[in-house]
């Protein structure tokens, strides 16, 4: 993993390699590599009928589609262990599946009810479930990086053998408490692995128009941290095993790593965005018709039939009905009450019981 | 005359700016290639290329602060903040190198900037993309706060505060954007810290500033249809510096005073507006200042629920006869 003069090393790398051959990939059975593959169309599913929910004016603000970018959230949960831990950004549907959220509290928080994964309070780049160590669901762009690294740091100061995966966009990269976080993680020998999913654009800017320097991961070399980019960021197996490659450099040495992950998204930055100024149709068709990661995950598995045709169907048809259900869900759940305006601010109102402080906590 | 909406009045005075002025730079996210997120910077690019139009990288603290500093070496950047709630990256840049380097200085140095961008809630983008913060802006002494209601004050402003020689943060809103009025063509300007009157009243004023002004003339309406009442509505448009003049003005005038913003309520500039009115106006208050603000938690992101949680028509209208019972 580490290195420290890029560029040869890289390509020797990239030519020899086969990601299914890694130690991680070669002991999955067929019902995991399925399950890989489930977990891929369910996200995409998913999102299909968010978009349509959000055309329907069922779902406000703003909607940001992990469409193409699949296998990434997949192929990096797939690989943690239970004392690991992941924070992202707004875009986290993905992730947010991935750790096994439900699609009915997610869709639920998407339309702004109670029984979303945050009672309708955060919305849909604001989810978050502890119990499965996902950390966020963050609005502010780079602003959950120093969180995940703070999480490393707890992970480290209890003695627990765990790391935080701290993702980012290829935006993100360029705030100045992503620079902060990667000197501390390096400096006290967190056990962080940032990861950049680079999808080539932030918004309406590419990288080149926005990024200095050779990579972004290469950065990284700055801080003496190793760093890596993975070209083939479609490849559910390939991101598998560079991210668990890193995770055991975390596990083991405590050392952090900046992982950068080529990705493309299909869909403008949000639902919003018209996506007609910075990108060309014929630059998204091709990404689709040759990296699209369901589609090349669905032929290898094909090809080595650990999949049918009638299963890809069956995966798919279960996929779109969980979603369609979960809109429903949705669409049948109450909102917040006025009153839940004010609940979980404080800690302290939301215990009264075991409050310590005095005097007025709310002005209205 | 002619009717603009807010978005192009703003581009328009920015326009006008950068025609008059060589050192007149606009910055910010996606503000030149991608036309502005909101398309406020529309066709700038396109019309002055990219010296005078420039796309930035996600970097608030670092473009913010450049453009204080290239500030105090005599450029006028206008830089744009997608969300007026991403200042927060840039707090430092703001609130200790732009208000404090003159001071500092002993008045050697200025700094001539603008940040502008939306700062309001209303679109359901959550807790962290809908702060409004004017008062906290407004606390630092050496910084300036401007919150236009309206195309024709926001144009106006926006080119004083070019033309200013002091850090003015200029806060905008994703609702008035498209919101339309008459603006004449060509130069004008409204100097900073002078408030309006909207509407002549004698029952009571209904003071404030930002998009709650749209809503309290139309509570205004109401308490005319209904009640019979006649509300006078003062929009400051400029906090900081602030037009005690018009507030106490009017209050000796119809002696009762309701103030509506969209902040939340501690410390807010209805706090501070109400402060001054019991210092200098005492003697002319016939009820206590009440207040109507947005409901003091985080943004909620449930759209119904943010509707309550803002100030709206209905609850203006019942705090108005509140203060005239
Ligand atoms: C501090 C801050 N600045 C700007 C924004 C507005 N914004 C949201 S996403 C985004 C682009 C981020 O791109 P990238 O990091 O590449 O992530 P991607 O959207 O591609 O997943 C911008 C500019 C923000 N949310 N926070
Ligand atoms: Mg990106």
């Amino acid at each position: 993993m580490s290195k420290k003069s890029p560029s040869k090393k890289a390509e020797v790398a990239v030519s020899d390699y086969d990601a299914r051959l890694a130690p991680i990939n070669v002991k999955l059975g067929q019902d995991e590599k399925i399950q890989l593959y489930r977990d891929m169309v369910r996200i995409r599913r998913f999102e299909e009928r968010c978009l349509r929910s959000y055309q329907q004016g069922k779902i406000g603000g703003f909607l940001h589609l992990y469409i193409g970018q699949e296998s990434i959230a997949v192929g990096c949960v797939s690989v943690m262990g239970d004392n690991d831990h992941i924070i992202t950004a707004y875009r986290d549907h993905g992730h947010g599946l991935a750790v096994g959220m439900g699609m009915n509290e997610m869709m639920a928080e998407n339309y702004g009810k109670y029984t979303g994964c945050s009672k309708g309070k955060g919305g849909s780049m604001h989810y978050f479930d502890p119990s499965r160590n996902f950390w966020g669901g963050h609005g502010i762009v780079g602003g959950q990086i120093p969180l995940g690294t703070g999480i490393a740091y707890a992970l480290k100061y209890k003695g627990i053998k765990g790391a935080c995966l701290a993702f980012m966009g290829d935006g993100a990269v360029n705030q100045g408490a992503v620079h902060e976080s990667y000197n501390l993680a390096a400096l006290w020998s967190l056990p962080v692995v940032f990861v950049i999913e680079n999808n080539g654009y932030s918004m309406g800017t590419s990288q080149a128009r926005s990024s200095a320097g050779p990579s972004l991961a290469e950065r990284a070399a700055g801080y003496d941290m190793n760093w890596e980019i993975l070209e083939n960021g479609h490849d559910v197996l390939e991101v598998r095993d560079k991210v668990s490659q890193a995770l055991k450099l975390a596990h083991e040495k405590s050392l952090p790593s900046v992982l950068e992950i080529r990705t493309y998204r299909y869909r403008g930055h949000s639902v919003a965005d018209p996506d007609t100024t910075y990108r060309d149709k014929q630059e998204i068709e091709e990404y689709k018709r040759t990296k699209d990661p369901l589609m090349v995950f669905q032929n290898a598995l094909l090809a080595e039939k650990t999949l049918t045709d009638d299963l890809v169907r069956k995966i798919d048809e279960e996929a779109r009905a969980e979603a369609e259900n979960s809109a429903q869900f949705a669409e049948a759940s109450p909102y917040p009450t006025v009153e839940d305006i004010k609940k979980d601010v404080y800690w302290e109102i939301d215990n009264p019981a075991d409050r310590k402080s005095q005097g007025a906590l709310f002005f209205d | 005359m002619p009717v603009i909406s807010y978005r192009e009045a703003l581009r328009a005075a920015m326009s006008e700016e950068i025609e008059r002025d060589p050192n007149v730079v606009i910055m910010g996210e996606e503000v030149a290639q991608f036309n502005g997120a909101y398309k406020v910077t529309e066709g700038l690019l396109a019309k002055y290329g990219p010296k005078r139009i420039v796309d930035t990288p996600i970097s608030e603290a670092g473009f913010i602060g450049m453009g204080v500093g290239a500030a105090m070496l005599g450029l006028r950047p206008v830089m744009e903040l997608m969300f007026f709630s991403f200042y927060s990256v840039a707090f430092d840049q703001i609130f200790n190198n732009a208000a404090n380097i003159r001071y500092m200085s002993g008045g050697l140095i200025s700094c001539p900037i603008v940040l502008r961008g939306p700062a309001n809630g209303g679109t359901n983008v959550g807790a962290t993309h809908s702060h409004t913060p004017e008062s906290i802006a407004a606390y630092h002494p050496g910084i300036k706060v401007v919150v236009p209601s309206n195309a024709y004050d926001a144009k106006g402003l926006m080119k004083s505060a070019i033309r200013d020689n002091d850090p003015v943060l200029f806060m905008e809103n994703t609702i008035l954007y498209g919101e339309t009025c008459e603006v004449p063509e060509g130069e004008y300007l409204v100097p900073l810290g002078s408030a309006k009157v909207m509407r002549e009243g004698k029952h009571l004023s209904i003071i404030g500033h930002g998009r709650p002004i749209q809503l309290a003339l139309k509570a205004a309406d109401l308490l005319k249809e209904k009640h019979q009442i006649d509300a006078e509505v003062v929009d400051l448009r400029s906090i900081r510096p602030l037009d005690e003049e018009t507030i106490l003005n009017s209050v000796r005038k119809t002696n009762r005073v309701l103030y509506v913003e969209e902040a939340k309520p501690f410390c807010s500039v209805g706090a501070m507006v109400a402060c001054i009115i019991q210092e200098k106006a005492f003697d002319y208050l016939d009820a206590p200042v009440k207040r109507i603000t947005s409901l003091d938690a985080p943004a909620i992101y449930s759209p119904p629920l943010e509707k309550i949680q803002l100030p709206t028509v209905d609850r203006i209208f019942q705090a108005a006869l509140d203060v005239l019972k």
